[in-house]
């Protein structure tokens, strides 16, 4: 089985997020595998262990990313792609994403692509249903259990809660859902045997693209922390007038009722 | 909205930066950042949770154990050919600094497992011991433990008394030992025993003992101040016999063992220590910076501002310590002062961070409900265990008249 894993390096959002100049200072801030692309990279093993094959983890972004491709590898994954964009990208959205994973799958042979269902810190969910309809393949999103047999997928998918059950046939995009699985810890030997396995690098240029063709289509106004919890109300009284009072909050202050 | 950003003074950026102690460049590769960043995530998610019931029920962690083994961590400097992870002698040391940082016991449990329970027979064993007993130690497969201690020889450890007679081909041991760590959980003791009447640190031998020999016998379970889940028994030896094959080295070199792997276990209960403080100090910020007393945070207030100030260098100071000797250590070069002053000194911060963060938790840092007051219990053993301070002066006062 040939085997994708789509990865994001981002932000550990139970750090503290600090923002400057309406951009998150990445200067202090701790950098790890997006958590939904770790049950990818599980999920990943697994079918590999189970059917055999080869897994590659890509990811977009600087040299800084290395360092999460390297854990992937630590992981059991057995190749990593870089499409380092420091140069070549300032601005980038989704379709900046799209449009060079789509020139990077064009000459590759694949049986699975396995992405997070969203990413912590932007949190579109959009890049692997864009990607599948670029290459025109079926797409299943919030996945909670994969079973391959041949070139078919049963696949258990969360649905507001709910279960749906799927079945597709491959070569097919699926986006991991908390409760796929449990991403392993890298093992010691793993992280010793991470250093020697390939680590590819590729730019803009290699894919046959410019700036011109990534340019984002939409443009961030703003980023903004979310405004300080404030103190809890304490209401005193009667019961009776503490109820009215409650519901009266309810209904003309936080405008839930 | 985008005052939110703007409203920020402008050394925000270096504060924050200076909180991730990333300030000195301690020269970590790769690898053992990777390492350091999975034990952190396993010791969060997969030990914290284990400690309340190593605490109240005093239990030993097996499943955590196991867990350590899957991963590779109960082998971590051992070679490879021998069932180790391979890894350098540093990476060992990160292992111990970050299990202790949520468990001190597991960082002792760990360490006395290496250090002095596997090292020995990897330095000082033959070739079927290696295969026989490393291979199994370094994957986890077994436990290890060290029984050089006596109730009568403590710091003078060549005073010991336990004896083996040479008997055919084997020797009998007859003694008893006290404070022995992962005792009654280890599968194999390297037991120090003397096998000649010469008197002091002449005539003493090592022996691998395993668990189920017949006449050795697992004592009492010392009742701690601390360390709740890290077994510490007495270990009694009545007409044991040991196959010759089990003699560590020669006879009468069982001193020399002992002695050196000293080094390398007192940087690991440096590491320990470090572990100890350094969860001291992040408790105690975070609650100093979340505590309001007339009107602001108590971190705020220069009596506990100041505290936190001292106890942030000294922890650093600790850290340089501890790590210089481990590279020392990993690059083979000698490091018995390093590894005591790092030991000593990591030790007493310990002792110290944990009684500062007690008071900075005020009546609170008394109760159970917060982990200062195991912090607090936990770290007096590192003054005291692996050669006590005292000790550690002896041996640093030696080199200063030596150098």
């Amino acid at each position: 089985m040939n085997i994708y894993v789509l990865m994001k390096r981002t932000f550990d959002t139970e750090e503290k997020i600090v923002i400057e100049d309406g951009r998150i200072d990445e200067e202090g801030a701790e950098f790890i595998i997006n958590p939904y692309d770790e049950y990818a990279i599980e999920e990943a093993i697994q079918l590999r262990d189970e059917h055999g094959g080869e897994i590659t983890v890509v990811t977009i972004g600087g040299e800084d990313a290395e360092k999460q491709l390297r854990t992937a590898l630590a992981m059991g994954a057995d190749k990593s792609v870089l499409i380092n964009v420091e140069d070549d990208v300032e601005e980038s959205d989704q379709f900046t994403t799209v449009k060079i994973l789509e020139a990077f799958f064009e000459d590759k042979e694949y049986d699975m692509i396995l992405a997070g269902n969203v990413a912590i810190d932007q949190a579109s969910g959009q890049i692997g249903p864009r990607l599948a309809e670029s290459l025109d393949i079926p797409c299943v999103t919030t996945i909670t259990n994969l079973e391959v047999d041949g070139d078919k997928a049963k696949i258990e998918r969360d649905v507001e809660g709910d279960v749906e059950k799927i079945e597709v046939s491959t070569p097919v995009l699926v986006t991991c859902q908390q409760g796929l699985n449990e991403p392993r810890y890298p093992s010691l030997p793993g992280i010793m045997k991470a250093k020697k396995k390939p680590l590819e690098e590729l730019e803009l240029d290699d894919l046959d693209l410019d700036e011109d063709d990534v340019e984002p289509k939409t443009k961030t106004i703003d980023v903004f922390l979310p405004p300080e919890k404030e103190a809890g109300k304490i209401l005193e009284g009667e019961i009776d007038d503490q109820v009215n009072e409650l519901v009266g909050l309810l209904r003309n202050e936080a405008k839930v009722i | 909205m985008s005052t939110i950003t703007k409203a920020r003074p402008s050394h925000a950026k270096q504060e924050h930066h200076e909180h991730g102690g990333a300030t000195m460049n301690l020269n970590f590769t790769e690898e053992q950042e990777m390492m350091r960043k999975m034990v952190r995530d396993f010791a969060k998610n997969e030990v914290a949770p284990a400690v309340e019931r190593m605490e109240t029920e005093d239990r030993f962690p097996r499943e955590v154990v196991d867990k350590m083994a899957e991963l590779g961590l109960m082998g971590i400097p051992i070679p490879e050919q021998y069932g180790g992870a391979g890894m350098d002698f540093t990476s060992y040391i990160i292992a111990i600094n970050e299990l202790a940082k949520e468990s001190a016991a597991l960082g002792v449990i760990l360490s006395v497992h290496t250090s002095v329970g596997t090292n020995p027979i990897l330095y000082f064993g033959t070739e079927e011991q290696k295969q026989k007993y490393v291979t199994k130690l370094a994957s986890g497969q077994y436990l290890g433990a060290f029984a050089l201690t006596e109730p009568s020889a403590g710091s003078d450890a060549g005073s010991l008394k336990t004896r083996a007679k040479k008997q055919g081909d084997h020797y009998v041991l007859n003694g008893s030992k006290v404070f022995i760590t992962n005792g009654g959980e280890a599968d194999t003791y390297i037991v120090f025993a003397r096998t000649s009447a010469s008197k002091g640190s002449k005539g003493v031998s090592a022996f691998i003992v395993e668990k189920d020999k017949k006449g050795l016998t697992i004592g009492k379970k010392e009742k701690k101040m601390g360390l709740n889940g890290s077994n510490t028994v007495e270990l009694t030896f009545d007409q044991c016999e040991v196959p010759e094959e089990n003699l560590l080295g020669e006879e009468g070199e069982g001193f020399k063992i002992a002695m050196a792997n000293l080094d390398v276990g007192r940087i690991g209960i440096a590491a320990q220590a470090l572990g100890i403080a350094e969860a001291a100090l992040e408790h105690a910020t975070e609650y100093a910076k979340e505590r309001n007393q007339f009107g602001k945070p108590i971190l705020q207030h220069q009596g506990i501002a100041f505290k936190l100030a001292d106890m942030a260098t000294q922890v650093e100071a600790a850290k340089l310590l501890t790590y210089q000797a481990a590279n020392l250590r990993a690059q083979g070069q000698p490091c018995g002062k390093q590894a005591s002053m790092a030991k000593m000194y990591a030790s007493k911060i310990a002792m110290t961070s944990a009684i500062e963060a007690v008071q900075v938790f005020g009546g609170y840092g008394y109760t159970k409900d917060y982990p200062v007051e195991r912090l607090f219990r936990d770290a007096k053993v590192t003054e005291i265990y692996e050669g006590t301070n005292e000790i550690q002066h002896k041996v640093i006062s030696k080199h200063l008249l030596r150098d």
